[in-house]
């Protein structure tokens, strides 16, 4: 019977064969509900047995019309939006679409909102890679370091709602500065936390990144070369962990990044140092361990802001007089700043009023997502699952 | 509780049975892992440990509908998820709840205006028995959904399906 | 690092009339090239050991309704050479926009050059409606396959219903302000 069911489409390949075992294809949907898919994402995976022959991502089920919306209201209206774009890192999305307004309207940003930004785009970027970290223990069958992280995530979400009374969607980071000056015992607070926080990452590494099953599962697969990596336009954590030491933070310094000392840390073959054996450059295991070192970097980058955070200007304020009555001029700015996902861009038009012609967004997500069928080609079936949560893709921003 | 339902007249008092078979299914309400969007981040803060909403024995997520009681709906519905939404209400084996929480899934939220692929509101596909608003709603909130929700399970009556029959209408009406 | 005139000045001698015009005033100088050369201008951005665009970040369409245009805007850059241990730059950065027609809007797909164009040329279909030519597989992408009209375009019209789903409520059907 099997013998007489044609391929459904000419481009299929004939099934492989082991020895006198005749396999047959399959396809397999998987999401948009599924609890590794991190959201509604939706891959039609053509299997043989285990193997997966090509896995298509299908996206578009969280697409919520922002884009279109950005050319209907102001932009410090539209700050919110951005929030739910990557709304697991609210502050970072804010800070890109701020600074590219204040580019494109020359607005100058207090000097203390300045150090703020940046402050809060730090520990941001740890409550994400701390669900990054989580989330991807829990893809891999290990539930304890989800529990873990989550319990500094929400010292951390304590920070943000101190500051702006905000868990999740913040819109602190706002047009020329930040919405409200810190609590008076913020600074005290955050050392605090800084202190905690430095010795968990350890535990973290001895929970899961040196798990030998973890490593296992995770190690020499979905490898993406460097080369590969730059030709689909991937950034961010995914990028680096191929090996390209490309980080715009550094690269290309927007706020004040040029003051501060940090790394940027990259995959790295395994054998050496602190890298498990077995695990190679461009793996999801590199694309994990990048997070765990780069939450290791923003706490250096924090503790530097907390040093160096100067103290207000009473005629400046902390933020600029007039972001909420901006008006754009009739130009365009395209800027990126680095997202813990990679490089988020905004492009702007204006066209002279106060509400632009035309805002884009570039997710870092939607184009990191855009590798998964190069990378998730024959390879297991358990593998995809491995892929999908090292590119770490947050729906809101892939669909917008 | 396929057993029990339908078998006697209307008007049969079963309060003591009727007690403890709330008590027990209000006391494990089992969720199904279904997030969309921002606010499933908010879900999964109350599955883990601070807000521990395994306290109300709803902590079992299940990633099947098949085995769920609850269809938490986190998160916008766009007008390419609303039928697979249905399909999962439809595979979800009575009696079944539907918490729409945020903004979004009760009308449309920030989206309301020129969102052109949100859907203005869950309960125009599936019908809603909680709703929790905020943008996205605390885990407080959630939790607090929870306790409402328990409220209702409570009193309801298991000499009739009352659930379907309530579920039979509102879709009618839908 | 090569400023942006030296780079519009490699393709104008390059491609002479098929680069119309050159934007260096505002907040980022741009590049308009003929929708009719774009194909072979790509190419060289991408291939020519002067330009070796590698990276493209971003295509944003966008609506010329007063011009009865669509147009496509495509960031490029160029990243210092590959190496393990120094940190890489932006070496050179170059935008490009290619203006097409309005009632039939076709560009040629660089997806052959760049991958990252796949999916950011769909995107740019489904919102926008421009064709592009060559695309191996050019889809809607975010809007389900039978969603009518093209959202970001300036003249769209809103649904009023998607399967039955009402979109609008009876308030805003009274007072459209779309």
């Amino acid at each position: 019977m099997a013998d007489t069911i044609a391929p459904t489409t000419p481009s299929q390949v004939v099934a492989p064969t082991q020895g006198d075992v005749h396999t047959e294809e399959m396809l397999v949907n998987m999401g948009p509900q599924h609890p590794s898919t991190h959201g509604v994402l939706r891959v039609v995976l053509r299997t043989d047995g285990e193997m997966v022959l090509e896995s298509v991502p299908h996206i578009g089920y969280l697409h919520r019309s922002a884009e279109k919306i950005g050319e209907h209201v102001a932009p410090y209206q539209y700050v919110p939006y951005t929030d739910r774009m990557d709304y697991l890192a609210g502050m970072n999305n804010n800070q890109a679409f701020a600074l590219a307004v204040e580019k494109l309207t020359g607005l100058e940003v207090p000097e203390r909102a300045k150090y703020i930004r940046v402050m809060f785009a730090e520990l941001n970027r740890i409550a994400s890679h701390l669900v990054a970290v989580g989330t991807y223990g829990l893809d891999m069958g290990a539930f304890t370091p989800f529990l873990y992280c989550f319990r500094e995530r929400e010292m951390l979400l304590d920070l943000f709602e101190s500051a702006c009374g905000a868990r999740l969607t913040y819109s602190y980071i706002t047009i020329g500065g930040v919405t409200d000056d810190l609590p008076d015992s913020f600074v005290d607070v955050c050392n605090e936390f800084l202190d905690y926080f430095e010795p968990k990452i350890d535990d973290y590494n001895n929970l899961l990144s040196y798990n030998h099953i973890f490593v296992r599962r995770t190690g020499n697969v979905g490898v993406i070369s460097a080369e590969d990596a730059i030709r689909f336009g991937l950034t961010g954590p995914v990028l680096r962990g191929s090996g390209v030491k490309f980080d715009l933070r550094k690269a290309k310094p927007y706020e004040n990044y040029d003051r501060f000392e940090f790394d940027v840390p990259v995959g790295e073959p395994g054998g050496q140092g602190d890298i498990p054996r077995g695990v190679v450059v461009g793996d999801c295991w590199s694309r994990y361990y990048v997070r765990v070192k780069e939450m290791e970097e923003s706490v250096k980058i924090i503790r530097q802001c907390l040093r160096d955070l100067p103290e207000a200007d009473p005629k400046e304020g902390i933020c600029h007089k007039k972001s909420k009555t901006v008006k754009l001029p009739d130009d365009e700015v395209y800027l990126e700043i680095e997202n813990p996902r990679g490089q988020l861009g905004f492009y702007i038009k204006g066209d002279g009023s106060a509400i632009p012609a035309r805002v884009k967004a570039r997710g870092p997500s939607f184009c990191n997502l855009c590798v998964l069928e190069f990378a998730g080609r024959n390879c297991l079936l358990a593998d995809i699952p491995a892929i999908i949560g090292s590119m770490d893709v947050v729906m809101g921003e892939v669909d917008r | 509780m396929s057993w029990i339902e339908n078998r006697f007249e209307e008007g049969l008092m079963m309060t003591s049975l009727d007690w403890a078979l709330n008590w027990a299914r209000s006391s494990s309400v089992w969720p199904m892992t279904f997030g969309i969007a921002c606010c499933a981040i908010e879900m999964m803060a109350v599955g883990a440990s601070r807000f521990d909403i395994d306290r109300f024995g709803a902590g079992a997520f299940r990633a099947t509908p098949r085995q769920s009681d609850l269809m938490i709906v986190a998160g916008t519905v766009t007008y390419k998820m609303a039928s697979r939404l249905k399909r999962l209400y439809n595979q979800m084996p009575d009696p079944k709840y539907v918490m729409a929480m945020g903004a979004c899934t009760i009308g449309g939220g920030p989206y309301f205006k020129h969102g052109y692929h949100v859907v203005k509101g869950v309960d125009l596909i599936v019908p809603v028995d909680i709703y929790i608003p905020g943008c996205p709603p605390r885990p407080e909130a959630l939790l607090e959904g929870l306790m409402r929700l328990q409220d209702k399970i409570r009193h309801e009556s298991r000499a009739i399906d009352r659930v379907a029959q309530d579920n039979q209408a509102r879709l009618a009406r839908v | 690092m090569q400023s942006f005139e030296e780079i519009c000045q490699v393709l104008k001698t390059e491609f002479g009339e098929a680069i119309e015009d050159t934007v260096t005033e505002g907040c980022r100088p741009y590049a308009v090239v003929s929708v009719g050369r774009w194909g072979d201008v790509a190419k060289f951005l991408r291939n020519d050991p002067r330009m070796r665009f590698d990276l493209l970040r971003c295509i944003s369409a966008i609506d010329l309704l007063e011009d009865d245009k669509l147009a496509c805007v495509y960031e490029l850059g160029a990243l210092s050479a590959i190496s393990a241990t120094a940190d890489m730059s932006l070496e050179r950065e170059l935008a490009v926009r290619v203006i097409t027609d309005r009632t039939d809007p076709h560009i040629a797909s660089v997806a052959h050059l760049w991958a990252a164009a796949d999916w950011h040329e769909r995107e740019a279909f489904d919102m926008m409606g421009i064709v592009f030519d060559g695309h191996p597989n050019l889809e809607r992408i975010l809007c389900p396959e039978d969603w009518v009209g093209y959202p970001l375009r300036k003249d769209y019209k809103f649904p009023l219903e998607y399967h039955g789903i009402p979109a609008t409520t009876e308030h805003e059907l009274t007072s459209p302000k779309h």
